[in-house]
């Protein structure tokens, strides 16, 4: 599986209060969510980013609190995968629980700047930078997370446990 | 290999007589929380795994954030989950009028205890640490497996020792003392880890000072906060819940990434400046500066509206008026802190110097209602979060403090030192 896109570029923490603003969040309809997706750090992400685009961004990235619409609305918006230096360790569970790809590279997150166009090989791990033609190599999961995701998130990993 | 504290109850939680940092381990969970925000987007999570829940004594529902029910949203979410707490007869949905915010309420009801394994879709259920528990917050999907199934998986973090030494000054809370320790290890200083809180300092923190700073671990970026069981976390107990709790201390050999050591006696009344809970300067660095002239003052939360904090803002503003430009919020978090403010002389207090008494909910410190602020207006909040537009406009900015400076602060009408506020 692979993502491509263009970059969305952010610096260190940022916090799922301006991913998706508490104002928004007496809904969790998905769709409804993408509509206001970054609104208080980027105001015109909605209207710009297109479905595949990839976010990259610093230190601590989804820091702050547990809501599950942050990963959602990104998912929704069209965002394919997240690559940050490091990840908050709540918005890192939810990503994974909805299955929205994340990856941890910091010199990736480094490298990487706004509009660069970007490949994401995720079965090895690899990231390429189309754009500057560099490459670098993601943090591979953990197997356990692996099974997570091959099984398609965590409420079918339960199910199939719960069958066996 | 000696374990954490934290690793021995994950251990016994998994059924496991060893575990190691890094770890990856499914463990048992001895409470399942969620509000009125994170509760409503379970449910059809949980039922596409489950018909009734794991345990119906052990999955709470809190509906605190937009409570009073702001607008019809929300008081449609509400309703989901009271209905769901009905169906399945739960036997903890807190109503309104029983109602506070939840990390306040879980002790005060004796709803969580030392040595259990907690979660709560809320990042502030780390509160529960204070009680020597290993609590932590997830999501929306996790929370609905936890009901579902009563277990969810953890990867064991290692964690950081926070020794506490000397005794605090006056005017100096637990609200001090952890915006002082994230302001020294930044906001993602403990990323994935545990904070384990003990030594000789610690016998001058009240119980409430540590839930404080246990609220706010997950500020640091941490998995959980914890704090060493003690006579005074006993007595708590003792006054608080039936249920029987365990006692965790680490091992000696325990294996810590790093020891931190906080001379309580050092730290200052201490304000995060916007827009990180890290930005911390002391009230000597801030009065050294031009004045910082506020618009509203924030009394309350998970973090700071339990009754010594209530005792604490009176006792500043007794005698006083507000600042006339200045808004003032006192939000007891619990019904329970409400009656006893009432019973104190408090109340009066509070609305003889011109604050605003509202009901018990998370209100203002997410911007949700009660208090959400206009463009380029500045707040003195006791809250744990001064993120970008956290409390209303994306241009208005937060100043997080303890009671005290924020008592002070809604007298002068700028960011105020409490020790020189006057007695009248």
């Amino acid at each position: 599986m692979n993502a491509k896109g263009h970059v969305f570029k952010y610096g260190d923490n940022v916090d799922t209060d301006v991913i998706i603003p508490a104002r928004y969040l007496n809904s969790y309809d998905a769709k409804e969510l993408a509509t206001h997706a970054m609104v208080d750090i980027d105001p015109t992400f909605v209207e710009r980013v297109q479905p595949g685009d990839l976010i990259v961004a610093n230190k601590n990235f989804g820091c702050g609190s547990s809501r599950e619409h942050a990963p959602l609305c990104l998912k929704t918006a069209g965002v394919s995968c997240v690559i940050a230096e490091t990840f908050a360790r709540i918005f890192y569970r939810n990503a994974i629980n909805i299955g929205l790809p994340i990856i941890e590279c910091p010199e990736a997150a480094r490298n990487i700047e706004a509009g660069d166009e970007v490949e994401v090989d995720f079965d090895s791990g690899k990231i390429y930078n189309r754009t500057k033609g560099t490459e670098f190599q993601g943090q591979p999961f953990p197997e356990f997370m692996q099974k997570l995701i091959a099984a398609g998130g965590l409420v079918n990993y339960t199910n199939a446990k719960k069958n066996q | 290999m000696g374990m954490t504290m934290t690793q021995k109850i994950l251990a016994d939680h998994a059924g496991l007589d060893l575990v190691v940092a890094g770890q990856l381990i499914e463990a048992k969970l001895d409470v399942v929380m969620a509000n009125d925000i994170t509760g409503p987007m379970a449910l059809p999570i949980f039922r596409q795994m489950a018909d009734k829940v794991f345990d119906k004594d052990k999955v709470v529902l809190v509906p605190d954030h937009f409570t009073p029910n702001k607008d019809i949203k929300s008081a449609e979410n509400s309703k989901a989950i009271q209905d769901f707490a009905k169906e399945q007869g739960l036997k903890w949905y807190l109503v309104q009028g029983k109602c506070g915010v939840e990390h306040a309420i879980l002790p005060e009801y004796g709803i969580v205890a030392a040595g259990e394994c907690i979660i709560g879709a809320d990042s502030h259920t780390c509160t529960y640490g204070a009680l020597g528990a290993f609590s932590t917050g997830v999501g929306t999907t996790d929370i609905s497996t936890g009901m579902a199934t009563g277990e969810l998986w953890f990867k064991v973090p290692s964690a950081i020792k926070f020794e506490l030494t000397g005794k605090p000054g006056p005017y100096v809370t637990g609200k001090d003392v952890i915006l002082h320790i994230i302001g020294r290890i930044g906001v993602d200083g403990a990323l994935y880890k545990s904070m384990e809180f003990m030594g000789d300092g610690l016998k001058y923190l009240t119980m409430d000072d540590r839930f404080t700073m246990a609220n706010m671990a997950i500020e640091a970026g941490a998995k959980n906060g914890i704090f060493m069981v003690d006579e005074q976390t006993e007595a708590y107990l003792k006054e608080h819940t039936d249920k029987e709790y365990k006692i965790y201390a680490p091992d000696e050999d325990a294996e810590y990434d790093e020891v931190v050591v906080v001379d309580l006696s050092e730290v200052r009344p201490t304000v995060a400046f916007p827009h990180l809970p890290g930005n911390a300067k002391t009230i000597d660095e801030i009065e050294a500066m031009e004045p910082i002239v506020i618009n509203q003052v924030v009394i309350g939360s998970c973090t700071n509206g339990r009754i010594s904090d209530m005792r604490k803002a009176a006792a500043i503003l007794k005698g006083h008026t507000v600042h006339p430009d200045v808004r003032v919020m006192v939000v007891p978090a619990t019904q329970a802190v409400y009656k006893q403010c009432i019973k104190e002389g408090l109340i009066d207090i509070f609305i003889d110097a011109g604050c605003a008494v509202n009901t018990p909910s998370c209100g203002p410190c997410m911007g949700g209602h009660m208090g959400v602020m206009a463009a380029g207006e500045k707040c003195v909040s006791t809250t744990n979060r001064n993120f970008v537009g956290r409390m209303g406009h994306v241009d208005s900015l937060i100043y997080l403090a303890s009671p005290e400076v924020a008592a002070a602060s809604a007298i002068a009408g700028y960011i105020a030192n409490p020790e020189k506020v006057g007695d009248k």
